[in-house]
């Protein structure tokens, strides 16, 4: 796994921090299979993703990764209920239609999920929206007019609905420039990372 | 006769198929046993000083032992797969040992029903048992056990030769390391059966065919033969794919107000019909599509698949098409969650492409490129075991 990759997707590390050694891991949106490989290879992991693109789907097998070409939006029909031990939507959240489904399904597939999304709250966002604008940046590199991101939220947007949703946050990270902030996240965090469970 | 094709660097060139005769019967899943057989096979690329690196080619219906390359005697006999398997192909020879062989109940050199019957010194013909998939497994395993290798690296094919690949994870779960099953299905559906119910009807019904007896007879059942291929064609293409091809285009200016041929897909399917009975043996045609019929690992779980795949300990690389409506996508779902349910490793493509069925034995740039980079991550997984 080179350093380039980890400078630019600074939650993997973190999400490796969460995940158990050796445990089964599937990763939607999987994109290329890197954060497959790097779990296989940092924390011994048994994953497997699951893709839409067909160039992505070759770069898995490339990259060793086993997956699943499918569409989330259609849900996870092919996976037994706690098939898995995380279920992980690593920047994908914002760019669902079906929100909500997503979330259901990679709770009952899963035992724990781990979801990373932009944090439309930080105050460039805001500072952006106010002059006028919809934010364009590193974390959101799109023009309005272009976007994948359907759903984009705030860390409280997010916060709110796991209440609504019945869904524990067992852990929170949020990052700014790859480092971790603890003061007024929603304010200052570009980048957040959650682990979550159903509510017992 | 010299050859006409010029030497391409990614062919395999001119091979030479092999026979191998075993005398420890063979005992069918119809109760039925060979006392002796022949299998025809092929073999391509070098097999490594560990024996690690071999893959089995598992054919289908209308197709044998020749994967690739061609005869020297016969140049213009290309294997069937020999876009698939050559030096820096998907399946690329300079790494891989591929083995291609014709099953039991064929007419392409191996045992089947215009075989002589060494019982009798005539042809086996109508009394040539049922062959299955399961029988099928068998003998590739007493020829793997033959040429040396304990463990295929890969067992692979398309539409019946993936339901091999996928028997032999069943079967033999130590002897395979990765499936690679294309167009595959765990099943036939209704309408397939249907569909082979309709060929059969057309060979058995030709009054040529004499019961299966006729080589006896020094007939063929052509008709029938030719109206089994025909309808065997229809399916494995795509609607938009013969609309593509043939539209409404008539051979003349306008119709003819006959029963001749005025459409172009008459004539092709005409065309396709005819070479098919020239060289395929009826009796064989019977016996292949009742092992696709009769091909069900669930059955004997009761109906559940998860449970068939149970004792399988492969890797799994399973190819869907999109416009494949014989073997559709949605039945190599049905394989994909049986695996799933087992935890195998398994990667699923569904390969966009309006070729229908077929689209397994064409040259689609994607759907290679995927197989290529499957068998380099199989090469890399031989190169690191071997080091380590």
């Amino acid at each position: 796994m080179n350093s380039t990759l980890l400078h630019a997707r600074p939650d993997f590390k973190v999400i490796a921090r969460w995940i158990s050694e050796c445990s089964r891991v599937l990763d939607l949106g999987c994109g290329d299979g890197s954060l497959l490989q790097y779990l296989a290879e940092t924390r011994g992991v048994r994953g497997c993703g699951v893709e839409i693109s067909p160039e992505n789907i070759v770069a898995c097998v490339r990259n060793g990764v086993n997956v699943i070409q499918d569409d989330l939006e259609t849900g996870l029909a092919e996976i037994e209920d706690g098939s898995f031990d995380f279920v992980i939507l690593s920047q994908t959240l914002q760019a669902m239609r079906h929100t909500e489904d997503i979330v259901d399904e990679m709770l009952r597939v899963g035992a724990e999920a781990i979801v990373t999304f932009p944090n439309f709250g930080y105050w460039r966002n805001r500072v952006a929206v106010t002059l006028g604008n919809m934010p364009v940046s590193p974390n959101l590199p799109y023009e309005w007019y272009d976007t994948p991101n359907v759903h984009l939220c705030t860390i409280d947007d997010f916060e709110r609905f796991c209440r609504k949703r019945k869904v524990r946050i067992c852990d929170r990270v949020v990052l700014s420039n790859g480092a971790e902030v603890n003061l007024a996240p929603n304010l200052l965090g570009q980048l957040a990372v959650y682990r979550v469970e159903r509510e017992a | 006769m010299k050859a006409e094709l010029p030497i391409a660097p990614d062919s395999v060139g001119p091979v030479i198929p092999k026979v191998a005769h075993f005398t420890t019967p063979l005992k069918l899943r119809s109760g039925a046993v060979l006392d002796d057989y022949q299998l025809v096979y092929e073999t391509y690329g070098e097999l490594n000083a560990d024996r690690s690196n071999a893959v089995l080619i598992c054919h289908a219906l209308n197709a044998s032992h020749h994967v690739a390359g061609w005869y020297a005697e016969d140049p213009k006999n290309v294997g069937w797969w020999d876009n698939m398997v050559g030096p820096g192909k998907p399946v690329d020879t300079n790494r891989f040992f591929a083995v291609g062989v014709n099953n039991i109940g064929g007419c392409h050199g191996s045992t089947g029903p215009a075989s002589i019957n060494a019982a009798t010194g005539k042809p086996y013909g109508a009394s040539f048992p049922v062959v299955t998939v399961e029988d099928w497994v068998a003998a590739q395993t007493r020829l793997a056990d033959l040429i040396g290798i304990e463990r295929f690296c890969a067992v692979m094919g398309g539409s019946l030769g993936a339901m091999q690949a996928l028997q032999w994870t069943i079967d033999q779960p130590k002897r395979v390391g990765h499936a690679v099953v294309i167009a595959g299905a765990p099943k036939l559906s209704t309408q397939n059966i249907a569909f082979n119910e309709v060929a059969r009807q057309a060979i058995i019904t030709d009054p040529d065919f004499h019961g299966g007896d006729y080589y006896a007879h020094q007939t063929v059942p052509r008709r029938g033969l030719r109206i089994a291929r025909m309808i065997g064609h229809i399916t494995y293409l795509s609607d938009d794919a013969m609309m593509e091809r043939f539209g409404r285009v008539l051979r003349t200016d306008d119709f003819r107000f006959h029963f001749d041929v005025d459409f172009e897909v008459e004539s092709y399917l005409r065309y396709q019909g005819e070479k098919f009975a020239e060289v395929f043996d009826a009796n064989t045609y019977l016996r292949i599509t009742r092992a696709l019929d009769y091909f069900d690992p669930a059955m004997k779980h009761g109906g559940n698949l998860t449970h068939a795949f149970k004792s399988a300990e492969a890797c799994f690389l399973v190819v869907s098409f999109t416009s494949d409506w014989r073997f559709s996508p949605a039945r190599s779902r049905e394989i994909v969650k049986a695996l799933l349910d087992n935890r195998r490793d398994v990667t699923y493509a569904e390969i966009e492409a309006p070729h229908g069925h077929d689209a397994f034995l064409l040259d689609d740039a994607h759907y290679h490129e995927l197989i290529g980079a499957y068998f380099l991550r199989l090469a890399t997984e031989i190169e690191s075991r071997r080091a380590g």
